[in-house]
């Protein structure tokens, strides 16, 4: 075949069109499963809305603002890789996806220091740890914890996937069509946008509510 | 299978194992699935007629209570996640869809591939929850039961469930791409095959609802791991929750499960009275249909679950609207076979027998759906009876009239008509001798999930165990006359049944990649009234494929 990856497609361009089509399909499979999550936080708001706020309270603004900005500008780069490889620019592209994928460590980095510091305060009911919590109402307090780790590592786990993905395009770069890579850079950037829009919905929902 | 007779066929290309667990081909990926399906068709049955042989009297001889909580759940387990949502999918969608839309391959062969791979660690990783010390949840591993009392390898089956979702989401994404993007030239949406329709709604469905299952079993493998307690009242959580999300994907599910069958016997009763499929587009878009209606009934699960009456009445009525397109379905298919000319091949008889079980069981889900009757009839036999009707009765029975139909084209032999037909007959009465008795139990209050029972409801009981061994003799039956034809069958011509649809239009078994020439289409599905078919019956190609 003319340069497609798989045999069932006539051109490249077409190819792309359907890995393209694919990743939205594969996005709205995703929206469904955190669509879920966040449901279940919702729910546990409504009923539990003042304990939640006082939980929130016990997230580090200053990281979590932090990592937003992280996210955001990691996106960026990745759209700016988008647009290097639509103009064959393969050398800048790659740049451009090391530092996505660099700043998706520094988001995870950072993640990692507030888990430690949450852990650190008594915050996190995982494991049987102790949860040391002196705000009101503390057993709606430690479902907002439970939630607020369930939230976080499932969305931390999707940034793995990101970067480990990147990594890979990175790795197989030298082999790949021109075609290829830009079917691969337009498909996972997809991706990317995804997971940081993700963050964009958790952020306020976790840190912001009611401030 | 391999010899000279085969080669130039998909089924030339090689026969060592690296040439089947390696291979991209569309087909032989189906065939993975097929062998490993069936394998579990035939464990989860073994385990459901341990429990009929227990239930044959009223007191626990057998099996222990806690032995038998266990078989009836991972009966349903096997049954319900291992086979019954990849079943016609994942076997005959595999090796059709492609065929029937003129396209080499499906749209990512490899993630094909790869979806297999990961249904058998999912499976094999739930089955050794089994080999372990089983679970004794039932299927639908209800909080706080799987959370805080059961005493089984909960987390790993529902981690095994889980892993078994992305591959059901791979085939859904993959099925979905490759419908919008490789239909060939001429074929439009309104020319589809229903079949190619089902398998479109039901890949939306797997697309959209899995990972709300994912998401709940997540939270589940949560709180028994790591203690969030995310349905545990004493942590501030809520037990109720996850009924909500667990029925949120698993509704959808059942339609996951039956909608392909629906595709296959629209397939299968048009060509068989020789007539067009009546109501075409009413069919087609009733299968869009029952996907979009079926996430909106998750709630008639939970009548008595302690749910509002307001949301209660509503659900209520929302299930009786998704009544509305499987009647249209029903009624269409009927009148499909007014004024045909109908002949009984197997596949027609298995498909008539879909039509008969699949409306008496979805007659009683009307039962079901209203809120007073479901209150009597609640976890008793009455539901086992509704749901076995449509999955079994139905979508079993829809599974082998397209493995009976489309058998000659998978493997290039023909089967022995005469045990198909006794088959197709023996799995009818058993099914019927089997099930029927438990609507009675159920209506007189039996309930479901106990060893025991009081010796008044012995009569029936005895009646389903023994349908129950006349059934297990229906369906090991074809695993001998196939499997038998698989190496003395006659050969297959390519279009025996004289049927319309392009995977007829190539060779049985059909080459490496599909079509020799690429087909082009000019007709409507399920042209049987066309002038030219009486030609075609001898010629193997159209004119048109060519051009």
């Amino acid at each position: 075949m003319s340069g497609t990856e798989s045999i069932a497609f006539d051109t490249p361009q077409r190819e792309r069109r359907a890995d393209t089509f694919a990743m939205w399909v594969f996005i709205g499979s995703e929206a469904m499963l955190f669509g879920a999550i966040f449901l279940v936080f919702l729910v546990a708001h409504v009923d539990f809305g003042p304990a939640f706020a006082a939980a929130s309270k016990h997230l580090s603004l200053p990281l979590g603002t932090f990592n937003t900005a992280v996210l955001i500008t990691s996106s960026f780069t990745m759209a700016l890789a988008h647009r290097l490889a639509l103009q064959r620019r393969w050398r800048a592209t790659v740049w451009a996806l090391v530092v996505t994928s660099g700043l998706g460590l520094c988001f995870l980095v950072v993640k990692g220091i507030e888990y430690g510091k949450e852990i650190g305060e008594g915050l996190a009911p995982l494991l049987g740890m102790p949860f040391r919590y002196a705000g009101p109402d503390p057993v709606h307090a430690e479902f907002f914890f439970g939630l607020y780790f369930a939230m976080t590592s499932l969305h931390a786990l999707h940034l793995i996937g990101g970067i480990v993905v990147i990594a890979g395009m990175i790795a197989l770069w030298r082999t790949a069509s021109p075609a290829n890579r830009l079917r691969r850079v337009v498909t996972v950037g997809l991706y990317w946008h995804f997971v940081d829009i993700i963050w964009v919905f958790m952020f306020p929902v976790l840190y912001l509510i009611n401030r | 299978m391999t010899n000279a007779a085969m080669s130039g066929t998909y089924l030339g290309e090689g026969s060592g194992p690296r040439a089947w667990l390696l291979t991209t081909d569309h087909k032989r990926v189906a065939w993975l699935y097929l062998v490993s399906l069936t394998a579990f068709f035939f464990l989860g049955g073994a385990m459901a007629v341990l429990m009929r042989i227990e239930l044959a009297t009223p007191a626990g001889d057998l099996v222990s209570d806690d032995v038998y909580n266990r078989l009836f759940s991972l009966h349903g387990i096997i049954m319900v996640w291992f086979f019954l949502v990849p079943s016609i999918p994942a076997s005959l969608g595999n090796f059709l869809l492609p065929l029937m839309i003129g396209a080499r391959d499906l749209a990512f062969p490899r993630l094909n591939l790869a979806s297999w791979y990961v249904f058998i660690s999912g499976s094999l990783f739930a089955l050794f929850a089994v080999v372990a010390g089983g679970v004794d949840t039932g299927w639908t591993f209800y909080t706080p039961l799987s959370t805080l009392y059961a005493n089984g390898w909960v987390s790993t089956a529902a981690f095994g469930v889980f892993i078994v979702g992305f591959s059901t989401i791979m085939t859904g994404i993959n099925f979905i791409v490759t419908v919008h993007t490789l239909r060939a030239p001429g074929l439009t949406w309104f020319r589809l095959p229903i079949f190619v329709w089902t398998l479109y709604a039901t890949s939306l469905v797997m697309v959209l609802a899995t990972p709300v299952l994912a998401a709940s079993l997540i939270l589940i493998v949560l709180e028994r791991v790591f203690g969030i307690g995310i349905f545990n009242p004493a942590l501030g959580g809520d037990p109720l929750l996850f009924q909500h999300l667990f029925w949120f994907y698993s509704h959808p599910a059942v339609y996951i499960m039956i909608l392909p069958g629906m595709g296959v016997v629209s397939e299968v009763l048009p060509c068989f009275s020789r007539r067009p499929l009546f109501g075409y587009k009413a069919v087609a878009m009733s299968s869009i249909a029952i996907a979009v209606f079926g996430f909106l009934v998750w709630g008639h699960h939970m009548f008595v679950s302690g749910q509002s009456a307001y949301a209660g009445v509503v659900f209520s009525f929302l299930s009786f609207c998704v009544a509305i397109p499987s009647a249209i379905k029903v009624f269409n298919w009927s009148l499909t076979l007014r004024k045909g000319e109908i002949s009984f091949e197997t596949p027609m008889l298995y498909a008539l027998f879909f039509l008969a079980l699949f409306t008496f069981g979805g007659l009683a889900g009307l039962f079901l759906a209203s809120l007073a009757v479901d209150v009597h009839v609640h976890d008793t036999y009455f539901v086992i009876a509704h749901f076995h009707y449509i999955m079994v009765g139905g979508m079993v029975t829809a599974y082998m009239a397209g493995l009976h139909f489309w058998w000659p084209k998978m493997t290039g032999r023909m089967y022995s008509e005469t045990a198909g037909r006794i088959a197709a007959t023996v799995t009818f009465i058993g099914f019927n001798l089997t099930f029927f008795p438990q609507y009675v139990l159920g209506f007189d209050g039996m309930p479901r999930r106990y060893h025991t029972y009081p010796p008044e409801f012995q009569f029936w009981n005895v009646l389903s165990s023994a349908g129950a061994v006349v059934l297990a003799i229906g369906y090991l039956m074809p695993l001998f006359y196939l499997g038998w034809s698989l190496f003395r069958g006659a050969r297959a011509p390519d279009n025996p049944w004289n049927a319309t649809g392009l995977e007829w239009q190539t060779g049985s078994p059909p080459p490496p990649h599909n079509f020799e020439t690429m087909p082009v289409v000019t007709r409507p599905a399920y042209a049987y009234d066309m002038k030219g078919l009486e030609h075609e019956r001898f010629s193997p190609h159209r004119e048109e494929a060519a051009g």
